[in-house]
């Protein structure tokens, strides 16, 4: 069994595990942290952007100026912004099978992947997946094709030329296969190859693997996969999480008696807790928003963004903001609003009781039926007219590149009554803000990452070893205990983050120490495959003779015939042994020849001497004489001229050429002894 | 030998009260639990005495499947939990779920309030029931215990209806519940993958009909309400609240606007605006268009669809109305009928099936003259028309989920037996399986022949599966191995391994067959006569000539001696275990018969 790590990226993973003679991709991440070496794209024209100054090498050279602009003392490429796709020369994506999806954040990069790579099997992921994912393309190729750019830059990715250039342009990782976005029309043919499943689904895969989706907690419809044979198990836990917000709870018993659990999608910030986030986000808004300054949440158009809602819906009454308009702008702003209130059956209990009243789960219907929250396709057009302020907006995309948010970061950034909070924890909030500066505007950096941190981690990992005796997996009692839990993560959680060293309690800490991957790294797991599933079939199981050799324990020898279709195996009983037709002609002497790939069963046991000898006598030998020697006993039988030497687990018949003579002795022999 | 048993306690040779007991492997399941229309005695609910007399439910069934929220699959339900008694596990969908109590506390009030009954399920004991539920996903494989799964497929029929495959092992079943093949206005077609139960339980409504196109269907049920508006007529279209009256709306609302008709449409009170909301919110349960284009447009946002008020039903002029129940036997739509009855310009539309004892059965069969309660004779003047737009799948389609599915065995319920008799002659002629057709009561048994899952060792699987890619695939492939039972764990081991498992020693049975042959030559010289002559003859195997003068067929030892007498002679020793007897054996007599003679 072994692991591709094709993304450098932990929480925006895609890797392949190959897994008996199938090849899974899981997840599909596409690292969008690219863009921000990139130039915002304005929505609007902006002066500012346009005259800023191009960049020159020390020694005062400046045919990169078209490409490369400064502004405060960074350096932006000035071109339509580039995303840092998956790994894919490490292994030939032609032949992934299926594509497993975590969470709808986890399949950004599926258009580059089925649309390019020669791919041509099925990928899996739940309803609300796929259409939240769907809004998520959509929007993001909607942001970037409705501000076309002329321009496209590649001088500077020339090695020798990237080598010149300052941190963090100089570190940046396989710049020429940075990838531009993918179409609408990349997108539907991508999404027509998802086959959508729910939780707890058994997916059979070539009937040599079974694939479930599980719960995991984090967001609407997202799953981590359990990837098993009838003994073996392997664990696929991505962006999941155990606080209560909308979605289902995760399903952690399900995750018990793995193998092997790969461990991806932790939270990006293991220092902040996210309620004191989400109260803090609360906070700094009204004292914004009561001082007549303008609040701009920049965000992605699904996720924390109904829980921010929610928490508003409850918040602004008490806190005297009834008046404030909340306005939330994204192309698919209405279908996310709206998709949100379909999908009962993947909310958690308290918002699932709601609809059977029947009533919309997340009370931001209420917010747009009381005309407290509009949403907009875009700052053009109906927005225009209707806009006041101080108002409250949020609006994509959240690194700062591309979207609406471009337009309220030039309109609002001069003033420092405004405030910008960061809710999305995916970008740096100060690389996201670098081509703003300088800037007026409070920032108010509140991230809530929601997925398991590392206290979580643990605590889940003991849960998960934990193990439960299930009667097929049974292995010998007291090996269970032994058999351990290979925890496979990227390397980012074996060490503390960089900013916090000394944070030892930032990493993973199990035992066995978790195996650690990078981008483009090929792991072998640990793991040793010892049984497969075989059916018998009922006639063959009638026929076999079971024999208690120990109490509790019976054996049966078996002679089958053995069938293996669709990586299935029957056995089946043997056919009756067909009378060979007498046959007139001469046969050829290779006829006669055995064949030696038959083989006879083992022999244990041992052979009483006293017995042996009776039983020889009543078949008619008379002349039985028997000697002991050093290690047991030597039979002899005088005028046949044979021998037989019986030992504790041997015995040796030695007679002459006489057939006929030595299978009686060997059918006596035989009757002593327990065939295997 | 396993078998499947199935007791129909409902819908066998009948419409109405669909309760089925399947035993399977040892699990006890109940599908459905429904009552019948037809009766108001003790015959409406089904006999669940038949379970036990007198032992507790719950220890005899082990869970409990509700495949849709139609009361003649649900309305025993609170009365077999909380006043028969029963604690274990229901499953339904979640739609079901939300909408199968708002269904059971209108039937309690039409039952209780309006007819006076006492003795019947109470509010709270509908609570109490539905606490005992849980909601199942499509496609989900529930664990019910460590042995019997059930997993739900799409049904249509209405809004969460669904199949349920309820498994053992390797033995399975699948009851259909009621489906629908084709996909209507507002629902999609039933699907099921080949899942090859053992046994098929199908409902059978429409078990003789091929129904024409839904279009003509359609167009026949807008011409016959245009032309009663038109001229200035009243149309009653008794429905249940939930399922046809939606697709029914849908298509009136169209045609309405499209046509710029003016005619008040009404829906019966209550639970209609509620019911329409449900469909918004389980829009994922409805067909591929309403589900593509409910964010621009929610196909359930009615304009010209108002409520009704019981006073509207004496309003002049023409008007629409849709009332609840479907079978005219209670409630609203019998009161309206009863209005409407006497005038011919009026009509009243059927839009399905009918049990038998119902006003909708009495009229459907032609009778004109009813006696109501309280010997009033009503006669009906009204027109009376029967569309059939229930949700039913028709011969065709039932044929079409048997080809699916692929079951070994095929049983009815739910249909009348003489339209049964003819579909199971059908099913059993195209299918070549057996069918059966139980009626109440009657259980029917098949024996089923699991193949009994063992594991392998994989050192083992693999050794053989290498020979079983020789050449000679005629002759089949013995693979010989150890059975190793402890417990309920069932492992198939090479013999070596089943020896060392159990640390048992192997005992070794050894042959040495003393051949003499004449040659007066030297040994060696025998020696190298015997081997030239083995590799000639033995192509296939492998046959070697030893540094110390022996000769090695596979593992069989040949050594020459002299005779100890005669000099002419020489003995061949010939060594083989127990494990090579077949070619120990033939080595023998291949040697007994002499060397040829070597050319000189």
């Amino acid at each position: 069994m072994k692991l591709y790590s094709l993304s450098g990226h932990p929480t925006l993973p895609c890797n392949v595990l190959k897994f008996k003679s199938t090849t899974i991709m899981l997840d599909c991440g596409l690292d969008m942290t690219s863009t921000l070496n990139f130039l915002p794209l304005p929505l609007v024209q902006s002066p500012r952007l346009s005259n800023l100054p191009g960049w020159a090498l020390k020694d005062g050279n400046t045919f990169l100026d078209k490409e490369l602009k400064e502004c405060s003392g960074h350096v932006f490429v000035d071109s339509v912004p580039e995303f840092c796709l998956p790994e894919t020369e490490l292994i030939d994506l032609s032949t992934v099978d299926v594509i497993l999806i975590s969470n709808y954040h986890c399949m950004m990069a599926l258009p580059y992947i089925t649309e390019h790579t020669g791919f041509t099997g099925t990928v899996y992921a739940t309803e609300p997946t796929v259409q939240i994912g769907r809004l998520l393309m959509e929007e993001l190729v909607n942001f970037i094709e409705r501000v076309p750019k002329a321009q496209s830059a590649s001088l500077w990715k020339n090695k020798e030329v990237q080598r010149l250039l300052p941190a963090p342009l100089k570190d940046a990782v396989e710049v020429s296969t940075w990838r531009r976005c993918y179409t609408m029309q990349e997108v539907n043919s991508a999404l027509s190859k998802i086959q959508l499943v729910g939780y707890s689904q058994k997916i059979e895969l070539f009937g040599a693997v079974q694939v479930t989706p599980l719960s995991s907690g984090y967001a609407l419809g997202s799953s981590n996969w359990i990837i098993q044979s009838h003994y073996e198990k392997v664990s696929y836990v991505s962006g999941s999480s155990l606080l209560t917000t909308h979605p289902q709870p995760m399903d952690q018993t399900s995750l018990k008696n793995s193998d092997v659990l790969i461990l991806t999608g932790l939270t990006q910030i293991p220092t902040a807790n996210p309620d004191g986030m989400v109260g803090e986000f609360c906070s700094n808004l009204a004292l914004t928003v009561r001082n007549g300054g303008n609040v701009l949440i920049p965000c992605y158009p699904s996720g924390v963004i109904y829980d921010l809602l929610e928490c508003l819906y409850q918040y602004i009454d008490s806190a005297g903001l009834s008046n404030v308009p909340f306005y939330f702008i994204s192309p698919v702003a209405n279908s996310s609003l709206e998709f949100a209130q379909i999908f009962a059956e993947w909310l958690c209990h308290n918002k699932q009781t709601k609809v059977y009243l029947p009533e919309p789960p997340f009370p931001h219907a209420e917010l747009i039926q009381t005309n407290k929250l509009k949403h907009y396709p875009s700052i053009h057009g109906d927005f225009s007219n209707e806009f006041k302020q101080p108002c409250v907006v949020f609006t994509g995309h959240p690194s700062l590149r591309f979207g609406d948010v471009v337009h309220f970061m030039e309109l609002w950034g001069k003033s420092s009554l405004n405030t910008v909070i960061f809710t999305e924890p995916d970008f740096s909030y100060l690389d996201a803000l670098a081509p703003y500066q300088p800037l007026a505007m409070k920032c108010i950096y509140c991230p809530i990452d929601t997925r398991l941190n590392f206290i979580q981690v643990s605590k889940l990992l003991k849960e998960v070893q934990m193990r439960k005796l299930r009667p097929e997996r049974r292995r010998d009692s007291h090996k269970v205990a032994q058999v351990p839990l290979h925890v496979v993560c990227p390397e980012q959680y074996t060490q503390p983050p960089p900013a916090q060293a000394h944070r030892m309690d930032l990493v993973i800490d199990c035992q066995p120490p978790a195996m650690s991957y990078r981008r483009a790294e090929v792991l072998a797991l640990p793991f040793k495959r010892r049984y497969e599933k075989i059916e018998i079939m009922p006639e063959l199981a009638d026929s076999l003779v079971p024999l208690e050799i120990k109490p509790g324990i019976s054996l049966a020898t078996v002679s089958a015939v053995l069938h293996t279709k669709d990586n299935k195996h029957v056995l089946q009983s043997p056919p009756r042994p067909i009378q060979p037709p007498a046959s007139k002609k001469r046969k050829r002497v290779s006829d006669d020849i055995p064949d030696c790939k038959l083989l006879k069963p083992l022999l244990s046991g041992s052979i009483p001497v006293d017995q042996f000898v009776q039983t020889l006598e009543k078949h008619g030998f008379s002349d039985v004489k028997v000697e002991d020697t050093a290690k047991g006993h030597i039979v002899l039988l005088q005028e046949a001229e044979t021998l037989i030497q019986i030992e504790e687990d041997s015995t040796h018949i030695i007679c002459d050429n006489d057939e006929m003579l030595r299978v009686r002795l060997r059918d006596l022999v035989l009757k002593f002894l327990q065939k295997f | 030998m396993p078998e499947i048993k199935v007791t129909p306690l409902g819908a066998g040779q009948d419409v109405g009260r669909s309760c089925i007991l399947v035993s399977i492997a040892g699990k006890n399941v109940m599908l459905d639990c429904g009552m019948h229309m037809g009766y108001n005695d003790d015959r409406r609910f089904p006999d669940f005495s038949y379970i036990t007399q007198n032992g507790r439910l719950t220890d005899f069934l082990d869970c409990v499947i509700i495949s849709h929220f139609h009361l003649d699959h649900c309305g025993a339900l609170p009365y077999f939990s909380e006043m028969v008694g029963y604690d274990g596990p229901i499953y339904m969908t979640h739609p079901t779920k939300a909408i199968c109590p708002i269904l059971l506390e209108d039937y309690r009030k039409i039952t209780v309030d309006k007819k006076g009954e006492t003795n019947f399920f109470t509010s709270q004991m509908i609570k109490d029931c539905m606490k005992k539920v849980v909601a199942v996903h499509l496609h989900q494989t529930v664990q019910v215990d460590d042995e019997l799964e059930i997993k739900a497929y799409y049904a249509g029929h209405v809004l969460g209806a669904a199949m349920f495959q309820i498994k053992v092992g390797s033995e399975s079943a699948v009851y259909t519940g009621d489906y629908n093949m084709t996909p209507d206005r507002h629902l999609g077609a039933a699907w099921i993958d080949k899942c090859r139960p053992n046994l098929l339980i199908t409902e059978s409504t429409y078990a003789t009909t091929i129904r024409d196109s839904k279009r003509c269907r359609e167009r026949d049920f807008l011409k016959k309400v245009h032309e009663t508006v038109e001229r200035g007529g009243k149309v009653l279209i008794p429905v249940f609240a939930l399922g046809r009256a939606q697709e029914l709306c849908i298509l009136l609302e169209t045609f309405w606007e499209r046509m710029n008709l003016k005619a008040p449409i009404y829906f019966s009170t209550g639970l209609t605006e509620k019911a329409n909301h449900y469909y918004k919110l389980f829009i994922t349960w409805t067909n591929q268009k309403i589900r593509k284009t409910f964010v621009q447009r929610n196909m359930f946002e009615f304009k010209h669809i108002k409520a009704f008020d019981r006073a509207f039903a004496d309003n002049p002029g023409p008007m629409v109305v849709f009332a609840t129940p479907g079978m005219l036997h209670a409630g609203q739509s019998l009161q309206i009928f009863r209005k409407w009855a006497g005038n011919e310009k009026n009509m009243v539309i059927m839009p399905g099936y009918c049990v038998q004892g119902t006003v909708g059965h009495k009229i459907l069969s032609g009778q004109r003259k009813l006696e109501m309660e309280g010997r009033q004779i009503l006669e009906v003047k009204m027109q009376v028309e029967y569309m059939s737009f229930s949700a039913h799948a028709d011969a065709k389609g039932i044929m079409q989920l048997v080809r699916q599915a692929e079951p070994d065995n095929v049983l009815l319920v739910h249909g009348e037996a003489k339209k049964m008799e003819f579909l199971k002659q059908k099913i059993e002629q195209e299918f070549h399986v057996n069918c059966y057709m139980p009626a109440n009561g009657e259980t029917v048994t098949l024996l089923t022949h699991p193949n009994i899952p063992v594991g392998i060792s994989l050192g083992l699987l693999k050794r053989e599966m290498a020979l079983g890619l020789l050449p000679d695939a005629k002759r089949p492939k013995l693979m010989h191995g150890t059975l190793i039972m402890k417990d309920n764990n069932f492992r198939l081991v090479s013999s070596e391994q089943a020896l060392k498992e159990l640390g048992l020693a192997e005992h070794q049975l050894r042959f040495t067959c003393r051949v003499h042959i004449h040659d007066t030559r030297k040994e060696q010289e025998t020696v190298l006569r015997v081997y030239s002559h083995l590799k000639s003859v033995l192509k296939a195997h492998s046959v070697q000539h030893l540094p110390d003068g022996s000769v090695m067929v596979e593992s069989i030892l040949i050594q020459a001696t002299a005779h100890s007498e005669d000099p002419g002679t020489k003995v061949l020793l010939v060594s083989w275990t127990y494990q090579d007897e077949e070619l120990g054996s033939y080595l023998t007599s291949l040697l007994k018969k002499g060397l040829p003679q070597a050319p000189s």
